[in-house]
């Protein structure tokens, strides 16, 4: 049986990881390559970049980091962050990355999402969308969060599934940071919305937060940063503890 | 040893020369035939759109040399695919080797079948050292059916097969390059075939 993905996410800038991390047996934590090791060791079952940087050098460092990690790692990494056309996606592509993330861009220009995955195939193009709820209303918004949109998550999620993505990242803004779980409910009518697998993202604080997702939202995979950064959990204990609420997981 | 991986203009094929690379062995790209002749191992590997990749390969006269080989092939997704008799995807004719239809996964599961799922019925030397079942990340819309080729089944809606072996031709479904310790495994195994 196909199984359920645990995805650590690392934010990068100028090459680095930004997010503090606290690592036991790991010399430079701010390292991607490093922590991206020791999560691959740990059992995650792939792994995501965003890149916030902001200037084109920054992003030639991060570049030089994802030809790194395709070097070192040996499970899937998508990344994500300032994509917004074909030579962009090409350039991490060509670096080895294996998917590619596009969020604003998509919204302001949806025929990217077309074009990505006419070129590559859909299996490497997931859309990531960022949304808040508000009056009943799950709202998109761009670029981090920070500009509103009058599109409707699941209106959204569905064009882009027309439009060839091969996966949806999800991430409830209502939700992340806070860590009292995912937004089951929006995760669970969003499955239905769409025949795409669903990352959800945005609230995990606990193991059982990662139980309902999987069985109430219905989400495909999860992702969680400074909940493994942290080192409060680590992939290897949750996947067992998962595991033992029957839930299908790759030991 | 002299491993070539066939360049034809698909997607990443890099990870597969870093994967290869975590094995000790430096493997070239290559679409000339001279070269390509000359190598012990072949891999072929392939993400993207059959019908765009059927074309590629004909543009550089790759469909008709891969099914002559005599050494070792391998090929990976889309490669195991191309290897097959015809692919629902694009309508696309493939090179034959393997007897066997390549078809769509039905809706009533999520296409792509994406992430680590259970290879079993595990029946060749490329499995040697692995348990069954065991986990391999795959990620694809298209699947062979089950035919005498088999070597490896999947279950995603239905049984499919998730590896593929005739003569000297192997076929992977999965991506070996991207599956961990076990992928690392069958790509060694394929090397000392």
């Amino acid at each position: 049986m196909l199984t359920k993905r645990i995805i650590p996410c690392l934010d990068i800038k100028n090459g680095r990881t930004v997010k503090g991390v606290n690592f036991i047996n790991l010399r430079d934590a701010g390292d991607p390559v490093a922590l991206a090791k020791q999560y691959a060791l740990q059992g995650a079952d792939e792994l995501v970049f965003l890149d916030i940087s902001a200037t084109l050098e920054s992003r030639k460092t991060t570049r030089e980091m994802v030809k790194k990690v395709a070097r070192e790692i040996d499970i899937p990494f998508t990344v994500g962050g300032g994509v917004t056309s074909i030579e962009d996606a090409s350039l991490l592509l060509r670096s080895g990355a294996d998917k590619i993330a596009v969020n604003s861009a998509a919204v302001k220009r949806p025929e990217l999402v077309r074009e990505l995955s006419q070129h590559y195939g859909n299996q490497c193009i997931v859309v990531a969308i960022d949304a808040k709820k508000t009056d009943q209303n799950w709202n998109v918004f761009l670029a981090g969060g920070t500009v509103p949109t009058d599109l409707n998550l699941f209106d959204w999620a569905k064009k882009v599934e027309t439009m060839g993505a091969g996966e949806i990242l999800f991430t409830s803004m209502n939700h992340d940071g806070v860590k009292t779980g995912f937004a089951n409910d929006a995760l669970a009518q969003l499955s239905e919305a769409v025949n795409i697998p669903i990352i959800a993202s945005g609230g995990a604080g606990a193991i059982q937060h990662f139980e309902t997702v999987f069985k109430e939202g219905k989400a495909d995979a999860a992702l969680a940063a400074s909940l493994f950064h942290f080192g409060q959990i680590s992939v290897r204990d949750l996947k067992v503890e998962l595991q033992k609420k029957q839930i299908n997981i790759r030991l | 040893m002299k491993v070539t991986i066939l360049d034809y203009g698909a997607g990443n094929i890099q990870s597969v020369q870093f994967a290869l690379g975590r094995l000790g062995v430096e493997a070239k790209l290559s679409s000339q035939k001279e070269e390509i002749l000359a190598s012990d191992k072949i891999i072929f590997p392939g993400v993207g759109q059959a019908h765009q990749a059927m074309k590629q390969l004909k543009s550089k006269g790759l469909d008709r040399l891969i099914p002559q080989l005599k050494q070792d092939v391998l090929g990976i997704c889309l490669g195991m695919q191309l290897l097959c008799k015809a692919t629902e995807e694009g309508d696309t004719l493939g090179m034959g080797v393997f007897d066997v239809n390549v078809r769509r996964f039905d809706d009533n599961v999520k296409v792509p079948h994406m992430g680590w799922n259970c290879i079993e019925n595990l029946k060749s030397k490329l499995f040697l050292g692995l348990k069954s079942p065991t986990y391999m990340y795959s990620v694809h819309s298209y699947y062979a059916s089950i035919c005498d080729e088999t070597i490896a089944t999947s279950e995603y809606d239905i049984t499919f097969s998730s590896a593929l072996q005739k003569e000297n031709f192997y076929g992977v479904q999965f991506h070996p390059e991207k599956s961990s310790r076990d992928g690392a495994q069958i790509l060694d195994n394929f090397l000392n075939l």
